[in-house]
């Protein structure tokens, strides 16, 4: 049965924060996140305060999702890059790893090339913080947080 | 797959809701949300055609409280009904830890019911899941209307593993609490055991 869950550490979190606000200041752009596959938001960087930002989550993910579908009709392996132009804003959505997705949204005061390059690098140093966790999940001697959660617990969180 | 994050110490898991087109999804999403703290929920998304049929999903994120410093947040989602939605269907059930069988109790539903129960159990296997194995609910919906299907009925026919179940009209919030809770009280426990 296939149940691999996303354990996010400390350490990781802090490097994939940091690659997050480095393209925002590279890339100039107004916000950048990671969703994972299923929607659950990772990280954000840069002006998301007023951003409702686990919709946008759950939607780039409906959006990967359904692009990737077409891909498998298309015998295509996926689409890895997107780009939604609006009349304000913009949106550039990269696949990374096949596990997690980038989304950067821009404004005129970024440009679509500028994105692209800095979404490049980016990616690559997300791959490696991503394969290390998912090296740190699969040890045999990690310990799940959820260990010690007795069924008392789980019920007091019911009890109205 | 749930996704826990030390950094911001919170459990998220995702619970999804499927059924027959009609049978009530979206309006069990509907009375969580309008029943729910503000604090405790996010935006409600549907993603609907003209005539409010979902077309791809609906969505709604829920906030249940702390375990042990670690804030639970369940990720709502409903399926679209539509027998030729199955495509998406597919998709919405990649990384779920949790499914609400919403059953529609009308007599002439029946056959519905257990086609779209089939489809789940197919849709599931393709995905590497085994609905036995997960937490799952199921829920007979519409028991208000008059020409339904006797409970011990749609038990025998849609709940041959014995799950928990509960009767709920939907429209009036009846069991649509029983239900969720049931489901997140399983996915929890069950991330207990594989944890």
């Amino acid at each position: 049965m296939v149940r691999p869950q996303i354990v996010m550490y400390e350490e990781e979190f802090n490097q994939i924060q940091d690659v997050c606000e480095k393209l925002v200041r590279d890339a100039n752009a107004i916000v950048v996140f990671i969703v994972d596959k299923n929607g659950q938001l990772i990280a954000t960087a840069g002006e998301y305060e007023n951003l409702d930002t686990t919709s946008l989550a759950s939607l780039t993910a409906g959006n990967i999702a359904a692009t990737g579908g077409m891909a498998k009709v298309l015998k295509e392996n996926e689409f890895a890059t997107q780009f939604h132009e609006g009349e304000h804003q913009n949106v550039h959505i990269q696949i990374v790893g096949q596990r997690v997705i980038l989304v950067v949204i821009f404004d005129e005061r970024s440009s679509l090339g500028l994105v692209r390059l800095r979404v490049r690098k980016a990616n690559q140093a997300l791959n490696q913080v991503f394969e290390k966790l998912i090296e740190k999940a699969n040890d045999p001697n990690a310990s799940s947080p959820l260990e010690e959660i007795t069924d008392d617990d789980i019920d007091n969180l019911f009890n109205d | 797959m749930s996704f826990i994050n030390y950094s911001s110490r919170e459990i998220n898991c995702k619970i999804v809701y499927y059924g027959p087109g009609l049978c009530g999804k979206t309006t069990n999403l509907q009375y969580v949300y309008n029943r729910t703290n503000p604090d405790a929920k996010g935006k409600m998304i549907s993603l609907a055609t003209e005539t409010e049929r979902t077309l791809f999903f609906d969505f709604l994120p829920l906030s249940l409280g702390e375990i042990r410093g670690f804030k639970t947040r369940f990720h709502l989602y409903t399926v679209p009904g539509q027998v030729f939605y199955d495509a998406s269907r597919k998709l919405i059930l990649k990384g779920v830890d949790g499914v609400v069988f919403v059953a529609d109790s009308q007599m002439e539903r029946m056959e519905a019911n257990i086609e779209s129960v089939e489809n789940l159990r197919d849709n599931l296997s393709e995905q590497g899941y085994d609905l036995d194995k997960l937490p799952y609910v199921i829920q007979y919906n519409k028991r208000d209307l008059p020409n339904v299907a006797d409970i011990n009925e749609l038990r025998s026919v849609l709940n041959t593993t014995n799950v928990p179940d509960f009767e709920a009209v939907a429209t009036k919030g009846n069991g649509v609490f029983d239900t969720l809770k049931a489901t997140a009280k399983l996915v929890l426990t069950e991330l207990k055991k594989g944890g």
